[in-house]
């Protein structure tokens, strides 16, 4: 099996060569994960040890999403702490406290560190292990790395999995149990448990859950199928406490919905039969949603800059289902293990990209003039205002994309800047 | 550390890509990791920029900490250059990058670029972003003007014919509140008094421009928070005046005229203001329900000040608290505050500034966009009046602040939350009409739009005074936006008194006691 696995990946990355490329890169940081994270897992706080710009990062990206009071917050350094007149230490667990005297129902506080923190070793797994004994087990304390030295984007959520990883219970079951690893939107994950549970896949638990002190339990019989394609950390995590990976597409889009619900299916012998009558409603449903925005976008061309680690998924579906043209796609990084079973799926002639380096990348998008550039929102704007139409790529993150019924939602996010074109009779575009 | 949920301000060098962005010919070479790209949003987002800041960032990562993130800034500043040849660069470090030690302005140095290059110290652990805003500005105009002395004798005698006096405006700049409008307002108002505004920087102004700005008789610090610094220097190495007075409202405007005249010696007559709609709006009939009304103000200084000003005295408004989260200008918020009978808050703790709203019970709350959170939830009305601001403040539209039209601006701006004057009266008389009623926002919003709903439900009465059934029903006929003054009064007065329950007699005794 292990073999097998091995012997797939080096086939997928002999096929699939990106273009490595360094320079300035445009991408948010791993702290940026935290503005879905913290609405996921209802009972945590996620606390930054970090600088104001830690700070404004997360409540600018969030952008109009101020809630009543924020699950998530930042230990702002000052000079006192950076010139060792105040002891980090002691320091945290006075702002530790005072989270807590506010919200005295949090079950769980995550350190979060970041480049200031890391630039000066403070030790976020030790304070996340004095602050457990000292709260004595009524709040769970773990730390991971949200960095921009270290992550991009969605690699915050990795990170925060995968240390989260390392505590959960060890199952006992004799029976497999299928575990799907990933933030999805509630609703998603209400319909994916309906079609497993059609499936006759009654052993499901989802990674991370609404509750921090909800853990799955992780051993030898535990079946890993990602549902986001950035969590490589997490896997190797699970992998080591035992958890074997159903290798998948990830479910976007009606096909890549259905091969990833088919290997799940597969992994737990359910018959082709039962797939096939389970399955198939769905698909129709989900190709019915698409076929109305296949018309708008077939042929139309496109340009994915680097960011969240979708890039990948993504381009097979707007290829595969949509009927698009990738001219170049980037992504902050490959990983072959999470991706093998995406690129034996992915279109030819298409310049892919690790890495980046901005204005190179802009004067190519100038140069090819796609009909649509996914890109990040510090982008998008002045692409428009030379004439070229946008997808903003972090509302890929925000909005229910998964699974068969959301496939139609999917198409729409891209085809609304185009139907936006045909409808406005002001400025211009062209 | 410093608990922060939100946060007024960012970081220093953001107040560096605000100076950089506002300006052309210019950019910002900023030694930081990835991620610290975010800020470019703040533009192309927020103020709907059509083009990137002109900055580029080093992104450095974990696997070049050590020896080769010096290097990577230095290959950075090159390509920077080639790609954007702008007329000059500025460098700085973000807060990471600050810890790296790597210096990129003397790294800028040895890199012999043809333009001049000004390195910053962005302090990005003790300051915050406004005053990294006046730094860069300060060092920028400072960097240009280097080895330029002009005397005031080098500018050439005004005979009023050849020559008009003319003044420069200064402190404008990308992501402030209303800049761009303001500027438009202020400039039409000073040429119609016969001055020229000679140059208006960091927003707009080219290298070329900062090189001018000697030759005007004085400089408008039009933002203080972000040109004082600079109008004090120019006033020291070119013995230019600052014209000090921010024309935001009616009052401020004429005075701002008054200065002008009396710097320029130059007469300038009471018409130019006099197209101004607010002094009228606000003595007409309709208006005399603003009187009184109980208005929170909170915001940088410069708007603070300004407002809290328009609030009491053109609008008839009662200020009940005036903040800022400008530590800078802390001095003349609590001399303000001093004036008006309240306590000054200067904090940068959003939470603080929750508190001060729910205990004070305004009906109005003028602030940023973090008070028009905090309004929202205790369910008030909300103005904004300064930064930090969202897309929605930065409007289409003209809309100054400042100057003549700027305070009709105002007037309808902070009227627009408030219920109007015969609706008050009708909610009063029929509050048990089923749809108009404590529950029922004002007819001219929408839903959920400053209703007022919870402020009744937030009261915090003392436990140890017991309120009886007769006076508690008696509590519910008065209206409900000054409910809770009069339980809180009431209280107060019981209080005092050592009394353990509240009667009916109690309640209006209190009244008659609170409103002598």
């Amino acid at each position: 099996m292990t073999a097998e696995v091995i012997a797939v990946s080096e086939e997928a990355s002999e096929r699939f060569q990106p273009l490595q490329e360094r320079g300035q890169r445009a991408v948010f940081c791993g702290l940026t994960s935290i503005i879905w994270l913290h609405r996921k897992i209802q009972d945590a706080f996620f606390l930054v040890v970090g600088s104001r710009t830690c700070a404004h990062l997360i409540q600018s990206a969030a952008g109009v999403m101020i809630f009543a009071e924020p699950r998530f917050g930042t230990a702002v350094l000052g000079d006192r702490d950076l010139a060792g007149m105040a002891d980090c230490n002691e320091e945290l667990d006075r702002v530790v406290a005072q989270v807590l005297a506010r919200r005295p129902e949090l079950k769980s506080i995550f350190l979060v560190g970041s480049c200031p923190s890391e630039v000066i070793k403070l030790d976020l797994d030790n304070a996340a292990g004095r602050l457990s004994r000292a709260y004595d087990g009524q709040v769970r304390f773990v730390a991971y790395s949200g960095s921009g030295i270290e992550t991009t984007f969605t690699q915050g959520e990795d990170n925060c999995l995968a240390s989260l990883a390392a505590g959960l219970p060890i199952a006992t079951d004799t029976e497999e149990r299928l575990l799907v690893v990933g933030t999805v939107p509630d609703i998603v994950e209400d319909q994916f448990r309906r079609l497993f549970q059609q499936l006759g896949i009654d052993a499901v638990d989802f990674f991370p859950g609404s509750q921090s002190t909800d853990l799955p339990a992780v051993g030898p019989n535990t079946r890993l199928l990602l549902a986001q394609p950035f969590l490589g950390e997490t896997l190797r995590a699970l992998e080591s406490r035992g958890g074997r990976l159903i290798s998948a597409p990830f479910p976007l889009g009606a096909e890549g919905s259905e091969a990833w619900f088919r290997a799940a299916a597969d992994a737990f012998g359910v018959e082709p039969q039962t797939q096939d009558s389970v399955l198939s409603a769905p698909r129709q449903r989900a190709e019915a949603a698409l076929s109305t925005y296949r018309e708008e976008l077939a042929d139309k061309s496109f340009t994915m800059l680097p960011d969240s680690q979708l890039e990948i998924p993504l381009a097979r579906f707007l290829s595969r289902e949509c009927g698009m043209t990738p001219r170049e796609v980037g992504t902050p990084y490959f990983d072959a293990r999470v991706m093998e079973a995406e690129v034996p799926l992915l279109p030819e002639g298409v310049d892919w990209v690790e890495g980046q380096d901005l204005d190179p990348a802009l004067d190519r998008v100038r140069a090819v003039r796609p009909d649509l550039t996914v890109c990040g929102l510090g982008i998008a704007n002045p692409l428009e205002a030379e004439g070229l139409r946008t997808k903003w790529s972090i509302e890929l993150l925000f909005t229910p994309i998964q699974g068969f019924e959301q496939a139609g939602d999917l198409a729409e996010l891209f085809a609304r800047p185009l139907r936006r074109e045909q409808a406005l009779e002001v400025g211009s575009w062209s | 550390m410093e608990l922060t949920l939100w946060t007024y301000e960012g970081p220093p060098h953001v107040g560096a890509i605000r100076i950089a962005a506002s300006m052309r010919d210019v950019h910002l070479v900023l030694h930081a990791p990835q991620g610290d790209t975010y800020a470019d949003l703040l533009f192309t987002m927020i103020e709907r920029d059509g083009k990137r800041p002109p900055v580029t960032y080093t992104t450095f990562q974990a696997r070049d900490l050590g020896a080769s993130t010096a290097e990577k800034f230095l290959s950075t500043l090159q390509s920077a250059y080639e790609h954007h040849k702008p007329s000059l660069i500025l460098v700085a470090d973000s807060c990471t990058a600050e810890l790296l030690q790597d210096q990129p302005g003397t790294l800028a140095e040895t890199a012999g670029l043809p333009i001049p290059v000004v390195p910053l110290e962005m302090a990005a652990y003790s300051r915050k972003e406004n005053w990294g805003a006046s730094e860069t500005f300060f060092h920028l105009v400072r960097a240009v003007l280097a080895g330029q002395r002009s005397e005031v004798s080098d500018r050439p005698d005004r005979d009023g014919v050849t020559r008009r006096p003319s003044v420069n405006l200064l402190g404008p700049s990308k992501l402030g509140f209303r800049c761009r409008d303001d500027v438009l307002e202020i400039t039409r108002l000073l040429q119609s008094v016969g001055i020229d505004v000679n140059v208006v920087a960091p927003l707009d102004a080219g290298i070329a421009d900062i090189m001018r700005i000697p030759e005007a008789d004085a400089n408008v610090c039009l933002y203080p928070e972000v040109a004082l610094e600079t109008c004090a220097w120019l006033e020291r190495n070119f013995r230019q005046p600052t014209i000090r007075t921010v024309p935001l409202g009616f009052g401020a405007t004429q005075d701002f005229l008054a200065e002008l005249a009396g710097v320029l010696q130059i007469d300038i007559s009471a018409q130019a203001v006099a197209d101004c709609r607010l002094p009228w709006y606000s003595r007409s009939v309709d208006s005399t329900y603003l009187t009184g009304k109980r208005v929170f103000v909170f915001g940088d200084g410069t708007h603070a000040l300004a407002c809290a000003r328009v609030a009491q005295q053109e609008m008839g408004f009662e200020v009940v608290g005036l903040g800022t989260y400008s530590r800078e200008m802390a001095r003349d918020v609590r001399a303000a505050a001093k004036e008006l009978g309240v306590e000054p808050l200067i904090t940068d703790d959003h939470m603080a500034v929750e508190q001060a709203v729910s205990e004070l019970r305004p009906e109005l709350v003028l602030g940023t966009q973090m008070e028009r959170h905090i309004a929202k939830r205790l369910g008030v009305g909300c103005a904004v009046i300064s930064t930090p601001a969202h897309v929605q403040d930065y409007p289409a539209r003209f809309s100054p602040q400042m100057g003549v039209e700027g305070a009709n601006v105002l007037f309808d701006t902070w009227v627009h939350p408030l219920i109007m004057g015969l609706e008050e009266h009708l909610l009063h008389m029929f509050r048990d009409d089923f749809e108009f009623n404590d529950h029922a926002a004002p007819s001219h919003l929408g839903h959920g739009e400053g209703t007022l709903m919870a402020v009744e439900d937030n009261v915090v009465s003392m436990p140890r005074i017991r309120w009886e059934d007769g006076a508690e029903k008696e509590l519910k006929k008065i209206p409900f936006f000054v409910r809770g003054k009069a339980r809180r009064n009431t209280e107060r007065y019981a209080e005092e008194r050592g009394l353990t329950a509240i009667n009916i007699e109690t309640l209006y005794e209190a009244k008659a006691h609170y409103s002598r």
